[in-house]
């Protein structure tokens, strides 16, 4: 399976919202020793594409989506967000992790509206707005609780909403749903395809669920165990949309597509194992 | 209040009643000749209620429970402020955490009871040598717990908070405040007891009023009634201050999921 290069226009910017060159990451590990996570290897999303990246455990999805954040700077390689080289931290995005980021001595109101009101919007303004977006993500009479009242998937919705009230442009999640049991990640991920539906942003989306990564996104890439993880799969997802994240595992093309990628990780995630590193 | 509440409480003081039923039988029944617990050596309970009703009557103890109080809560305060501004400061500054870090050390092993004769010499017998003595108890619980408060910020909210795009005086504000404020608050019962402990200490070593001194003046004519009267009202004044930290507590920790859980 070839994997597309990002494609650069005449003054060598490549296009897309997301556009990561012959990225290589290591990290040092006492002494000189370096450990290379992540072997030189290239993603781009483009402006309203939905990619979900999936891989074995420890082989670096988390630390490529933290270098398309911009809280980690590549060894080598290039970072470039909507044509323009990344210096500090990705402000364009929204980041979505899978540890709870919300402030737990803040409402669930305060911790949406918190991020207008670092923005210089009066307290009134930031105060409806986070409640316009609590009730878009089904919360709106949870303002007032504090996120050690809510359940998980609550949480989840509260990030949600912390994210989105600054509309970014670009939407990095790093296995958001993962600490969800089954049935509330299907909902949750209805809810962001419900919400990404609405203006489309490009979404970056990093799990260990081939399943997830099928029902949600547009495309799906397979990296490849670690050291010196890469990119080695990239697979459309042409899968109808608007799609409900659990049904959709019900179509007959996405059990082909399953397979079909299946294939390529399981032998991926043997390597994993057999390293012992699981 | 519940039944189990009102069960516990029942309980409670039936353990008070039997511990006061033994000092006065110990103390006034002779088991073979001996007394269990002497008199000279243990006072009695009717003697000690009657001086302590005798203190609260003639209004002699206001004033030392006063001066002690104003001790307490300057010692807390001034540690307090002091504790929190270092432990930020050398929270933000490795390099000045990891310079002073013996001395520090040094400070900390150093029992304070040894300082109160140089505090004593340096501040004079009024409140502030008493004062002092809590400040070196309290600084030290508070900063080491806001220093661990600043530096234990979980990463993921940390993270977070960046890349909503707080810049560095938001964070300080929104994210390190509250939650240095938190361990400063988890520790109020250590700090506000320790404050209390310098307090007294330093009355019972050199003063002219407060509770140690009451109880050091009585011990110095081996007035035992007097010694424990002192005692059970330090002890109920803890008691109330501890209460009273609790009442604080609850009310500016709402957010915290031990201090909900299980209140009414």
């Amino acid at each position: 399976m070839a994997v597309p290069m990002p494609t650069a226009d005449a003054a060598g910017r490549t296009g897309g919202a997301v556009a990561l060159t012959d990225i290589s990451i290591d990290f040092a590990i006492g002494g000189h020793a370096t450990y290379k996570a992540v072997a030189p290897t290239s993603l781009a999303v483009a402006e309203g594409e939905f990619v979900a990246i999936v891989g074995p455990t420890g082989c670096g999805k988390s630390t490529l989506l933290n270098v398309a954040a911009g809280l980690l700077k590549p060894t080598t390689g290039r970072v470039e967000i909507f044509g323009e080289p990344l210096t500090g931290l990705n402000l364009k995005a929204g980041y979505l992790f899978q540890q709870d980021g919300l402030m737990p001595w803040k409402s669930a109101l305060d911790n949406v509206a918190i991020t207008l009101e670092i923005r210089g919007a009066p307290r009134a303004e930031a105060e409806a707005a986070a409640l316009a977006w609590l009730t878009t993500v089904g919360l709106a009479k949870f303002g007032d609780r504090y996120p050690h009242q809510l359940s998980g998937g609550q949480r989840k919705r509260v990030g949600l909403a912390q994210v989105l009230i600054r509309e970014p442009k670009i939407l990095l999640m790093d296995e958001p749903f993962g600490p969800l049991d089954a049935q509330t990640r299907q909902i949750m991920g209805t809810l962001l395809l419900d919400l990404w539906a609405v203006d489309r942003k490009a979404v970056l989306f990093v799990t260990h669920d081939l399943e997830e990564a099928i029902a949600l996104s547009d495309r799906v890439v397979i990296m490849s165990a670690g050291p010196e993880a890469s990119i080695i799969g990239d697979y459309p997802i042409d899968l109808p949309r608007p799609r409900d994240a659990a049904d959709i595992r019900l179509h007959p093309r996405f059990h082909a597509l399953h397979k079909a990628i299946w294939a390529q990780l399981k032998a991926e995630v043997i390597k994993t194992y057999d390293s012992g590193r699981v | 209040m519940t039944r189990s509440g009102m069960k516990l409480l029942a309980l409670q003081i039936l353990v008070g009643v039997c511990a006061i039923a033994f000092w006065h039988i110990g103390s006034q029944v002779p088991i073979g000749g001996t007394y269990l617990l002497p008199e000279f050596f243990f006072s009695t309970p009717l003697d000690v209620g009657q001086r302590i009703i005798k203190l609260f009557v003639t209004g002699t103890i206001w004033k030392h429970l006063w001066i002690t109080l104003t001790e307490t809560a300057l010692a807390f305060a001034i540690g307090a402020a002091g504790g929190i501004a270092v432990g930020f400061w050398f929270a933000r500054k490795p390099l000045l955490a990891a310079i002073f870090d013996p001395y520090v050390k040094m400070i900390n092993a150093l029992p304070r009871v040894v300082l109160a004769p140089i505090f004593m010499l340096w501040l004079g017998l009024g409140i502030w040598s008493k004062v002092a003595l809590g400040v070196t108890l309290v600084f030290f619980i508070v900063f080491f717990n806001v220093y661990q408060g600043v530096k234990e910020v979980s990463p993921a909210i940390l993270a977070n908070a960046r890349l909503i795009g707080m810049n560095e005086r938001q964070l300080f504000r929104h994210v390190y405040w509250p939650s240095a404020l938190s361990w400063v608050f988890s520790s109020l019962h250590t700090s506000v007891g320790f404050a209390l402990v310098g307090a007294v200490v330093g009355e019972y070593l050199g003063s002219a009023a407060g509770l140690g001194y009451l109880i050091h003046q009585a011990e110095g004519v081996f007035d035992t009634t007097g010694v424990f009267a002192g005692m059970f009202i330090l002890s109920a004044f803890v008691l109330i201050m501890d209460w009273a930290v609790t009442r604080i507590e609850n009310r500016l920790l709402v957010w915290r999921p031990q201090s909900t859980a299980g209140q009414p």
